[in-house]
């Protein structure tokens, strides 16, 4: 719990490390349409992958958050020391890193659906699939992080990493928000993306906590 | 048998080992090949859909197979030198990885050189390719956190951390492609769909299978040993095994 109240106060007190992946996601969704068509039609077929596509992206622009500043100043190593096991604080890391990165991601991607001529139905499942697949980011990207940052130029291959696991998340998410515009039901996309969250938080710590051993050593 | 295992994973034993195995294995693979290349280029017969290019299949079918074959060793040999440190099984995990995404390449690149006169097209979204393609970018992951860090033992155990989060995380891309595709269109499944496969296509296939079976063992052995001998420079038995060679 400590470690998570002062995770936040960290990010609090560095408000741009908080607001700058957030307007990277909204800068690389205006990307889209005036790169490809600003037809309507067009856009909302398009709507889904590009939010998700843009939450990936903005997600792994804050990754190195997580763990990077602790380790250069070597409080990641003492909070490893410390009694606390290592599972738990990773979780508790993960969960700031998500109300910092992930939750805002949520409140702004109404906007950017109708920026994008999403119908309105679509947009409760977007949010859904939001609520539960930015944790899995930040979960698996969390094991990313932690075997990287020992490493001094950890960023290009962190994302080599952490991407190809994403693609789950990414293909229910942007299809259930895909069917929902379509009007179809969405049940078993948001099952599976639950399974997965439940998979990832059962799992992910174990291994973060593994790497984030052999990175300090 | 633990007695021998335990010896066995010692680097020195493991080197002169290696060194003794390694022309034979590589004698039955040069055979094998030659075999397989003999039975699925000239005695088997043409496919009278096909024609000639269904024969791309005998190199590949053992490519798309080794591929999943050698991630798995690698996540299994990776796993065990996190769990019991022994340093043999991180150089196996090391020096599979390459050899994986070669054959992943390979599986990929004779694929889509099929495809082009079959399906008319060099790509397909299909969900077995894209699968392919996720697992070699999987072993590109792997092979590029090895070679990131400055201590080779710490990289290693950290991309064995990796190939095995990877391990798990395989089948579920696999099904969620398969799934993903087959609400897309399924017209490719059907196209892959071909008939049993007749006796005399079956053995030269089986047997370039247990070609590359053997070419990975040879090719394993041999990185396995300039590994060791890089990772180990500093102790006494490569001392020993080099003043003895001469």
């Amino acid at each position: 719990m400590a470690v998570l109240s002062r995770d936040l106060l960290l990010a609090l007190r560095r408000r741009s490390e908080v607001v700058n992946p957030l307007l990277f996601f909204v800068i690389v969704v205006t990307l889209f349409p005036l790169a490809i068509s600003p037809s309507q039609a067009v856009l909302q077929t398009l709507a889904p992958g590009i939010i998700w596509v843009a939450a990936l992206l903005s997600t792994l622009l804050s990754l190195e958050r997580m763990f990077r500043s602790d380790f250069e100043d070597g409080s990641l190593e003492q909070l490893l020391l410390s009694p606390c096991p290592p599972t738990i604080l990773v979780l508790a890391k993960v969960l700031a890193h998500w109300l910092v990165s992930g939750l805002p991601l949520l409140l702004i991607a109404p906007l950017l659906g109708v920026f994008l001529a999403l119908p309105t139905e679509a947009m409760p499942t977007l949010l859904i699939t939001l609520a539960l697949g930015t944790p899995v980011l930040s979960m698996v990207g969390a094991i990313g992080v932690a075997l990287t940052v020992g490493l001094r130029r950890g960023g290009a291959l962190l994302s080599l990493l952490v991407l190809p696991l994403y693609l789950p998340v990414l293909i229910f998410a942007a299809n259930a928000v895909a069917a929902a515009a379509d009007g179809l039901i969405v049940t078993g996309q948001l099952y599976f993306l639950g399974g997965l969250l439940l998979l990832s938080c059962s799992l992910a710590p174990l291994a973060a906590a593994a790497a984030l051993k052999i990175s300090i050593h | 048998m633990w007695y021998w295992l335990h010896r066995f994973s010692s680097p020195a034993y493991f080197y002169r080992f290696a060194g003794k195995a390694t022309p034979w294995l590589a004698a039955i693979t040069g055979l094998l090949l030659l075999a397989g290349l003999y039975g699925g280029l000239v005695l088997a017969p043409a496919d009278y859909q096909q024609g000639d290019s269904y024969r791309i299949i005998f190199i590949h079918v053992p490519s798309a197979w080794m591929s999943l074959f050698i991630y798995v060793v690698m996540a299994a040999a990776g796993g065990i030198g996190l769990i019991w440190h022994i340093k043999l099984a991180e150089v196996v995990a090391a020096c599979s990885a390459p050899i994986g995404a070669s054959f992943t390449f390979i599986a990929l690149a004779t694929g889509s050189l099929w495809g082009k006169p079959m399906w008319g097209t060099w790509w397909v979204w299909d969900a077995r390719l894209t699968s392919e393609l996720i697992l070699l970018f999987l072993y590109f992951g792997v092979i590029a956190l090895q070679s990131a860090g400055e201590d080779k033992r710490t990289a290693s155990r950290a991309s064995a951390i990796l190939a095995l989060v990877g391990m798990i995380n395989i089948p579920i891309i696999h099904f969620s492609v398969e799934w993903w595709n087959t609400l897309h269109q399924g017209a490719t499944v059907s196209k892959m769909g071909a008939p049993s496969i007749h006796t005399s296509m079956l053995v030269p296939l089986l047997i370039m299978a247990l070609a590359c079976k053997f070419y990975y063992a040879t090719s394993l052995l041999m990185r396995a040993r300039a590994e060791l001998l890089e990772r180990e420079h500093n102790s006494n038995w490569i001392r020993d095994a080099l003043k003895n060679h001469g």
